[in-house]
C-alpha cells in the first residue's frame, strides 16, 4: 500500500501519505488517519473470514444430509463466524476504522486526544484478535458465540475450559474497545473547534460519542464475568456450574448484560454514517437533528436495561420478562422514528443517487425490516414462539449486517475520496450495491418465514419441509459475498487507480471536506473554525475541479443555476 | 388467514390453546409492519424519483428541519401499535405461564441427546404421549448442559435448565403427532434432539398407560430391552446395526474384548456393560469422547438385566 500511495498526487504534495515513508512509518505511526486505515485492513479481513465460514455453514445446510463437515465441525464452524464477525469485525468496524479517521477530521485538529493510546488500541486488537482465533481453533470450541454455561465450561481442552481462553480474547479486545471509547470521548469533550456546540456537531460524531460511552461502561462486565469464570474453576466456588451449586442462568444475565449494549455499539456509528450520507445526498438539512443526536444517547442508556429481553424463555420471572420488553420498546421506538427522518429529509431534496446514496437508501429498507421484526420478538407471547428459531438469526442479521455493512460501505464509498485523494467506479460501486442488496434479502428473507414455521437455529439437520427455504438462503449467500467482494474490489481499484479527487466531491459542509483530499499530514495548518455541518447552500459546484467549493470562493461564471 | 388454524405461508397449524392467540399478535405485527414498511418505501422512492436533482447545484426546495407536530403525529401510531402488542404480549404470556391446578402432570427430563417424559405409574418414555382436551403441565430439568422444549404447533417453548425445575403446559385439542424439537444449543447432536407428541383421545391415553406399564412383566427380556434402549435414548449415540455413531455401536460387540483409553483390556461382559451404564466416566472406550451420560438411579437392576439380554441378542 505504501509504495502506491507515495505516487498519489494531491492539491497539495505532502499528504499523510506520503509524508513518512516505509513500512516502519505505518507499523509504530501515531497518524490517527493511518491507524484507521490499518483498523480498516484489519477488520475487512476479519469479514473475509467471518464470511468464508459463513459460506461454509449456509453450503453445509444445502440438504439435511452431511454435505462438507461433520456434526462437530459445523458446530465449531457457526461458532467461529458468530465469534470472528461480532468481536473482530462488526464491533471495531465503523468506530475504529472510519472513526479514527474521520472524527478529528470533522472536529478541524490533529490528531485524536491520546494518539498513544490509539496505536495501542490497534495493537490490543491485533493481540487480541489473535488470541482469539487460536484459542478458538485450537480448543475446537463448538458453543456458539454465546459461550453458554454449563456446554461452555464443561468443554474441555486438557485441564483448561474452553471457554476461558476465548473469553479471555474477547476480554483483550474489549480493552482496545475501551481504549477507543475513553479516547473519542476526550477527544470530543475537549477539543472541539471554535462555534462547534454540542448541537453543531455532526450527527456522525454523536452517533461516535454515544458508542463510546457504552463501550467504556459496558465492556467492564465482560472482565467481571471472566473473571468470575475464573475463581470457578481454579477455587471450585459455585457460580454458574450446577454441579458446583451455581446457577447456570446467571452467565445469561452477565453476557447479555454486556452483549445487548454491544448491539448498539454496532448499530449507532452505523446510523451516524447514514445521517451524513442521506443529508449530503440530499443537499438539505437533516430532518430532526436533535432527535437524532438524543435519540442516539437514549439508546445508549437505555440500552443498558432490556437485556432480559434474550431470556424470556429462561425461566426467569414473569415480572422481570414483563419489565424487559416494555423497556424494550422504549429503545425500539426511537429506532423507528429515525427512519422516519431520514425519510423525511428526503422529501423536497435535491437527491443525487451517487453509489453512497445508494448503499445509504439500502441501508433504510433492511433496517426497517429489521427493527419491524424487533416488534416481534419483544413482544412477550410472539417471541416464546420464535425465540431461537431462524426468525431470530434473520432478525438479528438484518440489523447487524444489513445495518451495519451497508452503512460501512456507504461511508467507505463516501469518504474514500478524502481517504485516498481518489475517485472510486460508479458503475462497479453501484452494481456491487445491488447485488449486496439482492443477496441479502434472498439470504435471510426466507429465514424469516421457515423460522415462524418453526425451524430451531444451530442446526446442523433439519426436517426436510425446511429444505427449500434453506436452498434459497444458501444462493443467497453466495450472491452476497460475491457483491461483497466486488464492492472491496471496487475500493481497491480506486485507491490504486482511480482518477484524481477534489477536495470536496460531494458538496458536503462538515469539516473534513474543507481540508485536501488525501488530508496532509496535520489536516489543518491551524484548527478551522467549526461550519455549519448541514448548510448545503453554502457551496457550489464548480465545473473546473469538478468538485465543491464555497460560494464565496467560487469563480464568477461558475454559478448557481 | 387469520383466523385459521390451518397452517398458513408464515405459521404452522395451531394445535394447541396458546397458537390462535400468538398468532393473532403475530399477524397484528406483521399487517401493522406490511403497512408501514410499504408506506414507507413507497414514500421513499416516490422522494427520490420526484426530487431527483436535474442540475447538479439544484438547491433543495425546502430547508425545513423540524416539525415538533410531525415528529408527535407519526410517534403516536408507532406508540400505539407497540402498547398493544405489548399488552396482549404479557397477556398472552401470563396465561402460559399460569397452569391450571387439575392439569395432568408429565416429569420430564431433557440430557445429551434425548428426552425422558417420567409418567406418575414409573414408566418413562422417549415420546409424550398425552390425552387430548385435557390441560397437561410439564415439569422439566436437564441432566447435564440447557435444553429447551419446543412444539411449533403448540407455539410452546420452554428452557429446560440442569439444577431447577421450569415449566411449561398447554391442551390440546385434536389427536395427532406433533414434534418437538431442542431449541437450546447442547453440543454435537442438538439438531437430532427430536421426539414427537402424541395426542390420544382420553380412552386410548388411558389404554396406552396401561400397555406401556410393567414392560418387563409383560415382555420377554430382549424386547423389553430394546424397548428400553429405545425409550431412554441409548439408541441415539448407540447403533444396532454397526453404523458409526458418537458411542461404540452394539452390533455383534457381546463378548469381544475393547481397548480403553487408559490402555487396558475389557471384555463386554455383563458387568462392563452395567458398569458402562452406571458410571460412564469410569472406563472410556479408546477413540470416544467421554460424553454418555450416567444412568445411576434411572434405570433399575431388572431393566439394566433386560438391556443387557438385549445387546446380547444384537449378532
Ligand atoms: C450421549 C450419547 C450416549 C448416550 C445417550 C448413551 N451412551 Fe453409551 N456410550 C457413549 C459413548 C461416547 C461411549 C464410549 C465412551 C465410553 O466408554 O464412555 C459409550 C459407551 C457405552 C458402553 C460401552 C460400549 C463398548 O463398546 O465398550 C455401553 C455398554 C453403553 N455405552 C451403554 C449405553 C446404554 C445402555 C445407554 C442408554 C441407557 C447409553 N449407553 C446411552 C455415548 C452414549
Ligand atoms: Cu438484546
Ligand atoms: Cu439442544
Amino acid at each position: 500500500m505504501t509504495a502506491d500511495a507515495a505516487h498519489i498526487v494531491s492539491s497539495r504534495d505532502d499528504t499523510y501519505l506520503n509524508h513518512t515513508k516505509g513500512l516502519l512509518s505505518w507499523v509504530v505511526t501515531l497518524d490517527h488517519k493511518r491507524i484507521g486505515l490499518m483498523y480498516l485492513l484489519s477488520t475487512a479481513l476479519a469479514l473475509c473470514l467471518g464470511g468464508v465460514f459463513a459460506l461454509l455453514v449456509r453450503t453445509e445446510l444445502w440438504g439435511p444430509e452431511e454435505n462438507l463437515m461433520s456434526h462437530d465441525v459445523y458446530n465449531q464452524m457457526f461458532t467461529l463466524h458468530g465469534a470472528v464477525m461480532v468481536f473482530l469485525f462488526i464491533i471495531p468496524s465503523i468506530p475504529a476504522a472510519i472513526g479514527n479517521f474521520i472524527l478529528p477530521i470533522m472536529l478541524g485538529v490533529k490528531d485524536v486526544a491520546f494518539p498513544r493510546l490509539n496505536l495501542a488500541s490497534f495493537y490490543i486488537y491485533v493481540v487480541g484478535a489473535i488470541f482469539l482465533v487460536t484459542s478458538m481453533y485450537l480448543s475446537a470450541i463448538d458453543t456458539g458465540w454465546t459461550f453458554y454455561t454449563p456446554y461452555s465450561s464443561s468443554a474441555q481442552v486438557g485441564s483448561q475450559s474452553a471457554v476461558m481462553s476465548s473469553a479471555m480474547g474477547v476480554f483483550i479486545l474489549g480493552f482496545s474497545s475501551i481504549f477507543t471509547g475513553i479516547n473519542f470521548i476526550a477527544t470530543i469533550n475537549t477539543m472541539r473547534p471554535k462555534g462547534m456546540g454540542w448541537f453543531n456537531m455532526p450527527l456522525f460524531l454523536w452517533a461516535v460519542y454515544a458508542t463510546s460511552i457504552i463501550q467504556v461502561l459496558a465492556t467492564p462486565v465482560l472482565a467481571i464475568t471472566l473473571l468470575l469464570l475464573t475463581v470457578e474453576r481454579a477455587f471450585g466456588l459455585g457460580i454458574f456450574d450446577p454441579a458446583l451449586g451455581g446457577d447456570p442462568v446467571l452467565f445469561q444475565h452477565f453476557f447479555w448484560f454486556y452483549s445487548h449494549p454491544a448491539v448498539y455499539i454496532m448499530v449507532l456509528p452505523a446510523m451516524g454514517v447514514i445521517s451524513e450520507v442521506i443529508g449530503t445526498f440530499s443537499r438539505k438539512r437533516i430532518f430532526g437533528y436533535k432527535f437524532i443526536a438524543m435519540s442516539s444517547l437514549a439508546i445508549a442508556f437505555i440500552g443498558f436495561l432490556v437485556w432480559g429481553h434474550h431470556m424470556f424463555t429462561s425461566g426467569q420471572s414473569k415480572l422481570a420478562s414483563m419489565v424487559f420488553s416494555g423497556l424494550t420498546y422504549l429503545v425500539a421506538v426511537p429506532s423507528a422514528i429515525k427512519v422516519f427522518n431520514w425519510l423525511t429529509t428526503l422529501y423536497k431534496g435535491s437527491i443525487r443517487l451517487n453509489a453512497p446514496m445508494l448503499y445509504a437508501l439500502s441501508f433504510i429498507w433492511l433496517f426497517a425490516i429489521g427493527g419491524l421484526t424487533g416488534m416481534f420478538l419483544g413482544t412477550l407471547a410472539v417471541d416464546v414462539h420464535l425465540h431461537d428459531t431462524y426468525f431470530v438469526v434473520a432478525h438479528f442479521h438484518y440489523v447487524m449486517v444489513g445495518g451495519t455493512v451497508m452503512a460501512l460501505f456507504a461511508g467507505l464509498y463516501y469518504w474514500w475520496p478524502k481517504f485516498f485523494g481518489r475517485m472510486y467506479n460508479e458503475t462497479i460501486a453501484k452494481v456491487a450495491c445491488l447485488l449486496v442488496f439482492i443477496g441479502f434479502n434472498v439470504t435471510f428473507f426466507p429465514q424469516f418465514v421457515m423460522g415462524s414455521q418453526g425451524m430451531p437455529r444451530r442446526y446442523y439437520t433439519y426436517l426436510e419441509q425446511y429444505q427449500p427455504f434453506h436452498q434459497i438462503s444458501t444462493v443467497g449467500a453466495y450472491i452476497l459475498g460475491f457483491g461483497i467482494l466486488m464492492a472491496f474490489a471496487g475500493l481497491i481499484l480506486a485507491a490504486l487507480k482511480g482518477p484524481k479527487a477534489p477536495d470536496n466531491p460531494w458538496g458536503a459542509n462538515t469539516l473534513e471536506w474543507h481540508t485536501s483530499s488525501p488530508p496532509p499530514f496535520d489536516n489543518y495548518a491551524s484548527q478551522p473554525e467549526a461550519t455549519d455541518p448541514y448548510d448545503y447552500h453554502a457551496l457550489v459546484f464548480d465545473e473546473k475541479i469538478g468538485g465543491w467549493v464555497k460560494v464565496e470562493d467560487a469563480p464568477a461564471t461558475g454559478g448557481e443555476a | 388467514m387469520w383466523f385459521t388454524s390451518d397452517p398458513t405461508f408464515w405459521m404452522p397449524a395451531q394445535a394447541s390453546n396458546h397458537a390462535a392467540l400468538v398468532d393473532n399478535i403475530y399477524y397484528f405485527l406483521y399487517w401493522a409492519s406490511v403497512i408501514s414498511f410499504v408506506a414507507c418505501m413507497f414514500a421513499g422512492a416516490l422522494f427520490v424519483l420526484k426530487y431527483r436533482a436535474k442540475n447538479i447545484n439544484d438547491k433543495a426546495l425546502s430547508q425545513v428541519d423540524h416539525s415538533t407536530t410531525l415528529e408527535l403525529t407519526w410517534t403516536l401510531p408507532v406508540f400505539a401499535v407497540a402498547a398493544v402488542a405489548f399488552y396482549f404480549g404479557v397477556m398472552g404470556f401470563v396465561s402460559m405461564k399460569t397452569p391450571p391446578d387439575d392439569a395432568y402432570e408429565v416429569n420430564v427430563t431433557a440430557y445429551k441427546w434425548a428426552w425422558a417424559f417420567n409418567y406418575a405409574n414409573g414408566h418413562t418414555d422417549g415420546n409424550l404421549h398425552i390425552p387430548a382436551g385435557v390441560p397437561v403441565k410439564l415439569t422439566m430439568s436437564s441432566d447435564d448442559v440447557l435444553h429447551s422444549f419446543y412444539v411449533p404447533a403448540f407455539r410452546v417453548k420452554q428452557d429446560v435448565v440442569p439444577g431447577r425445575y421450569t415449566q411449561a403446559w398447554f391442551e390440546v385439542t385434536e389427536p395427532g403427532e406433533y414434534q418437538i424439537f431442542c431449541t437450546e444449543y447442547c453440543g454435537t447432536k442438538h439438531s437430532e434432539m427430536l421426539a414427537k407428541v402424541i395426542v390420544h383421545t382420553e380412552d386410548d391415553f388411558k389404554k396406552w398407560l396401561d400397555s406401556v406399564g410393567n414392560i418387563l412383566d409383560r415382555l420377554p427380556p430382549e424386547e423389553a430391552g430394546k424397548m428400553l434402549m429405545t425409550q431412554r435414548g441409548c439408541l441415539a449415540c448407540h447403533s444396532i446395526d454397526g453404523a458409526k455413531g458418537v458411542g461404540p455401536t452394539f452390533k455383534g460387540s457381546w463378548g469381544t474384548t475393547r481397548k480403553l483409553a487408559d490402555g487396558s483390556d475389557q471384555v463386554m461382559d455383563e458387568n462392563y456393560v452395567r458398569q458402562s451404564i452406571m458410571e460412564p466416566q469410569s472406563q472410556i472406550v479408546a477413540g470416544f469422547p467421554p460424553v454418555m451420560p450416567t444412568f445411576k438411579g434411572k434405570l433399575e437392576d431388572r431393566e439394566i438385566t433386560a438391556i443387557i439380554a438385549f445387546i446380547k441378542s444384537i449378532k
